[in-house]
């Protein structure tokens, strides 16, 4: 092929122009972006909820911070590692992105904290549970929100091997958030004189869950610990009832959120505890943002979605603390803060990255009991953060284990 | 407790009964793929979706109608029928003439929008069916609690297996039909309405998906990507079972639904695998696959 010299450098001025053009836009603006799965498994856990959620939070903050323009970007990660983390880069590179919300999945969130930490760009993870991401895996720009698997199996593991379910079998989705909120578990379990007797590694999106919940009843365990999430966990726990394994066992939710709960019906989960970090129902601040949420999407807000609209209105605050959107300094702002809104009360991120906060464990109400639409829970127990998330004398995060 | 492989007998027979369950899935969805593809030569990627659509339309049926589990068992495969007869002549029948690819992205971006439409209108958490009272409860066979309806989706999918097998088989109408395909001109001449038996064999073939759909609705959650975690699968036992065969189809459904339930014992991170490794095997020793002419 013969290069036409002309062409060539026509298109390069061309595409340069285009380059500082799209540089000099974006020196005036703040750019949000969301990266998480909106077709596949998880989708109803944030997906376009979550979208909706933080176009509240940036017109309830005003359209604009320190005079600048807030834009928001969202994408579909699918569940793949390397499409979130890709498209992290080019929104760095081409958008000049301040800062990314991290929706379901732990595998693409520890891909993307890892691009967080190389383009210096704050991080917030909401899906992603597994804790690696303020242990091992963190770093200065990952701010961990909602839950982490520590504190999940804090909340329901701790509860039920108390009330005297001392032995546990695990169904576990084979992949990092499985495996980690397993552990998790597992440690509380024996921590509260209990013992897990066996385990299995359930491949991602199984068509069947029979025969691994056969599995679990030949163990004679008394607690089936469900170390899943999304449509795996509504699939396991309805073959469970199927089987009949609900009546031996005691099914215990490590990760479950009100929209699976409402797709599975009371009459299938009722009785089953679980963790959460929001509830539309807790207080009149919850309810009010529950309604408004309601009104747009015509479904009660998950905690995901929840955290979503609240950790949207932290980073703009940190913004307008630091009074710039430098980095370094946004995440200082950050660490500073005191979260206040409808999703936490005195909540603060910590040095390792984890957000601190009241954790709830809860019951499923029964049919009966459910006295309108989406009253679903009852509050069971109210840990205090500290209590939930461990001390930080327990993290692994080289930035506190420097010190 | 006498042990196979190191588990207790009950232990494997019980998973042997699960496999042999979900070996019926496989087997009525293939089929469907192997008759429309016998027939009509399309790789039929959107067999998932018609799987899907099948459940939804069962839920539908309930939710907005308060049309029940027996009727709908009838009913929705005949809605996705018809959907089929329209998609083959408005779509598919231009594509005949064409390299078999063609057909195989065109079903597989039909199947996606299927799959969005459905995410957007009812969301990807997806929605509960009832096992139909006839049907509830268990049963102890010995070795495990079956439930009954489990045992249903034995009786009714191999039935219908069964049904399909003989009538392309062993009538006249199966044997006009593979005759209208080995030489659709000649067929035509004896006058018989070949592209109206073509549009039907489609119908027919995306019905048995949806009878599928509508068996497996009870017992997981409907919901849009029910079809697509599937039709991978499935396609992988076609290629064992030998393109285009009839019964490879059936016989390799239910095998490697059994195979698939002891990897679930012996290794169950293998057993979304399996299948696979098997077809990969099955491919170097036979690519005609095992049942497969030529």
């Amino acid at each position: 092929m013969k290069f036409n010299r002309k062409k060539t450098w026509l298109a390069l001025a061309v595409s340069l122009g285009l380059a500082a053009t799209m540089n000099a836009n974006a020196g005036n603006e703040v750019v949000i972006g969301d990266i998480d799965d909106m077709s596949g498994l998880y989708a109803d856990v944030i997906g376009q909820g979550g979208i909706e959620a933080v176009k509240m939070a940036i017109s309830d903050f005003g359209p604009t911070v320190l005079g600048k323009k807030i834009v928001f970007l969202s994408a579909d990660h699918q569940n793949k590692p390397d499409v979130g983390s890709s498209k992290f880069r080019e929104w760095a590179d081409k958008n000049e992105l301040n800062m990314l919300l991290g929706g379901s999945n732990t595998g693409v969130s520890l891909a993307m904290a890892k691009v967080a930490g190389e383009k210096k760009i704050p991080f917030i993870a909401v899906g992603a549970a597994g804790s690696s991401l303020t242990n091992q895996d963190c770093n200065a720009y990952i701010v961990h929100y909602s839950y982490d698997t520590t504190s999940l199996a804090n909340g329901t593991a701790s509860v039920i091997t108390k009330e005297g379910g001392k032995s546990w079998f695990f169904l576990t989705a084979d992949y990092a958030f499985g495996t980690q909120l397993q552990d998790a578990a597992t440690k509380v379990v024996n921590a509260n004189g209990g013992k897990s007797i066996g385990s299995v590694r359930v491949p991602l999106s199984a068509s069947d869950f029979s025969s691994f919940l056969l599995q679990a009843q030949g163990s004679k365990a008394q607690v089936l610990g469900l170390s899943n999430a999304g449509n795996d966990f509504t699939n396991s726990l309805k073959a469970a009832n199927e089987f009949g394994i609900t009546k031996t066992m005691k099914p215990a939710a490590l990760l479950a959120f009100i929209s699976d709960i409402h797709s599975l019906g009371l009459q299938t989960a009722q009785g089953l505890y679980l963790t959460t970090g929001w509830y539309w129902d807790l207080n009149p601040d919850t309810r009010a943002f529950g309604k408004r949420y309601f009104e747009k999407m015509r479904k009660e807000p998950t905690m995901n979605q929840a955290a979503y609209y609240s950790a949207t209105l932290a980073y703009l605050n940190a913004v307008k603390a630091a009074k710039t959107t430098d980095s370094d300094k946004v995440m200082e702002a950050l660490h500073k803060l005191k979260i206040n809104d409808m999703f936490v009360k005195g909540g603060y991120i910590r040095a390792d990255g984890v957000m601190i906060h009241d954790m709830y464990v809860m019951q499923v109400k029964k049919p009966q009991e459910s006295q309108y639409p989406w009253d679903y829970y009852k509050l069971v127990k109210t840990m205090p953060g500290e209590e939930a998330f461990g001390p930080l004398s327990d993290s692994t995060c080289p930035l506190v284990t420097k010190k | 407790m006498i042990e196979l492989f190191g588990f207790p007998v009950p232990v494997i027979l019980g998973q042997l009964m699960l496999g042999l369950v979900n070996g019926c899935f496989y087997a009525m969805l293939s089929l469907g793929l192997a008759v429309i593809f016998g027939l009509l030569g399309v790789v039929n990627f959107a067999h998932g979706a018609f799987y899907m659509l099948g459940a939804y339309g069962t839920w539908a049926l309930m939710d907005y109608l308060g049309i029940g589990y027996w009727s709908a068992l009838i009913l929705s495969p005949l809605i996705v029928g018809l959907l089929g007869v329209v998609l083959e002549r408005t779509m598919l029948k231009r594509l005949y003439q064409v390299d078999p690819l063609y057909g195989l992205l065109l079903t597989f971006g039909l199947s996606l929008m299927a799959e969005g439409f459905i995410r957007e209108g009812f969301g990807s958490s997806g929605q509960t069916y009832p096992v139909p009272e006839l049907l509830q409860g268990a049963v102890n066979v010995g070795f495990m609690i079956l439930p009954i309806y489990r045992v249903w989706v034995i009786v009714a999918s191999l039935t219908v297996c069964w049904i399909t097998w003989f009538v392309i088989e062993r009538t006249r109408l199966g044997s006009t039909l593979r005759a209208a395909t080995e030489n659709p001109q000649l067929v035509q001449a004896f006058g018989i309405n070949v592209p109206l038996m073509v549009s039907l064999t489609y119908a027919a073939g995306v019905a048995l998906a949806a009878f599928a759909g509508v068996l497996s609705a009870p017992i997981i959650q409907v919901s849009p990507l029910m079809g697509s975690s599937l039709v991978i699968v499935v396609f992988a036992v076609v290629v064992i079972g030998g393109m285009g065969s009839i019964m490879g189809a059936i016989l390799s459904g239910l095998l490697l639904g059994i195979i698939e339930g002891f990897t679930k014992v012996l290794y169950p991170e293998a057993s979304n695998i399996v299948v696979f490794v098997i077809m990969a095997i099955v491919l170097c020793w036979r690519p005609n696959g095992l049942f497969g002419k030529g």
